[in-house]
């Protein structure tokens, strides 16, 4: 995870198409300027990044489900529950599905366990358009390609 | 039509908070009920839902932005009840 930079995903570990599905990991760092400011003595994972996080398992899942042919905007977010801190150096799971497919938008409803226990939860809206720069197109290819995005598979399914 | 409408206009009121009695066919989602772009991702997820279709949000967005439709065609909402009644329609054929 490079919290700083908002990349949050580390690796894909499943990836269900037909159920619209996916599971990832992400490795809370155990440094961070971020935990020093959230809280001095008590570093914790920001919410609205566990939120964040969430949002991107489902972006990723909206983007296999494009093909790659469109990117995911967080739009909406609802019943967020933060039910437990997340602290430095913990190994999240985030599970996301896709609720509804929509013209131009998606409902997920995602989720992070921190040693099998729930820790968050929340429904999502994401818009979806076409990648408005070719630039971001290209950083989201990198990023693919170094958490295990089965892009080959995808585009030539 | 009534019965689509009246499906409509219970998803407006209970979605966007909108007083049921000022929801009529004549009123456009955006520029009488003051629905955002937003709220209606919430509307039409519920449309979709309700009646097993996908309302083609971004065709329709794309023929106002070129000029090629208005938005009184497709978000007045007796308008907006046919042509959900169309896609029932053309679902079922």
């Amino acid at each position: 995870m490079r919290i700083e930079y908002f990349q949050l995903i580390d690796r894909i570990v499943d990836l269900d198409l037909g159920g619209r599905t996916i599971r990832v990991d992400a490795q809370v760092p155990q440094e961070s300027t971020i935990f020093e400011g959230h809280f001095p003595g008590h570093p914790l994972m920001p919410g609205v990044l566990l939120i964040e996080a969430m949002a991107q398992t489902s972006g990723w899942l909206v983007l296999a489900a494009t093909k790659f042919e469109r990117m995911a905007f967080l739009a909406a977010v609802k019943e967020a529950k933060l039910r437990s801190f997340v602290i430095p150096g913990q190994l999240l799971s985030i599970n996301a599905k896709v609720l509804h497919e929509g013209s131009g938008f998606a409902m997920t409803k995602a989720s992070v366990t921190v040693n099998g226990k729930l820790t968050c939860e929340s429904e999502l809206t994401l818009r979806i358009m076409p990648f408005p720069d070719p630039r971001l197109r290209a950083t989201m290819e990198e990023m693919a390609e170094r958490i295990g995005f089965p892009m080959k598979a995808l585009t030539d399914g | 039509m009534s019965s689509t409408f009246d499906t409509v206009a219970n998803i407006i009121a209970e979605t966007c908070d909108i007083p049921r009695e000022k929801i009529q066919p004549e009123s456009h989602a955006i520029d009488d009920l003051g629905i955002d772009s937003l709220d209606f991702l919430d509307i039409a997820f519920a449309i979709d839902k309700a009646f097993g279709i996908k309302l083609p949000l971004e065709q329709w967005t794309q023929e106002v932005n070129d000029g090629k439709a208005t938005t009184e065609q497709y978000f007045v909402l007796k308008n907006l009840c046919a042509r959900i009644d169309g896609l029932v329609a053309a679902k079922g054929a």
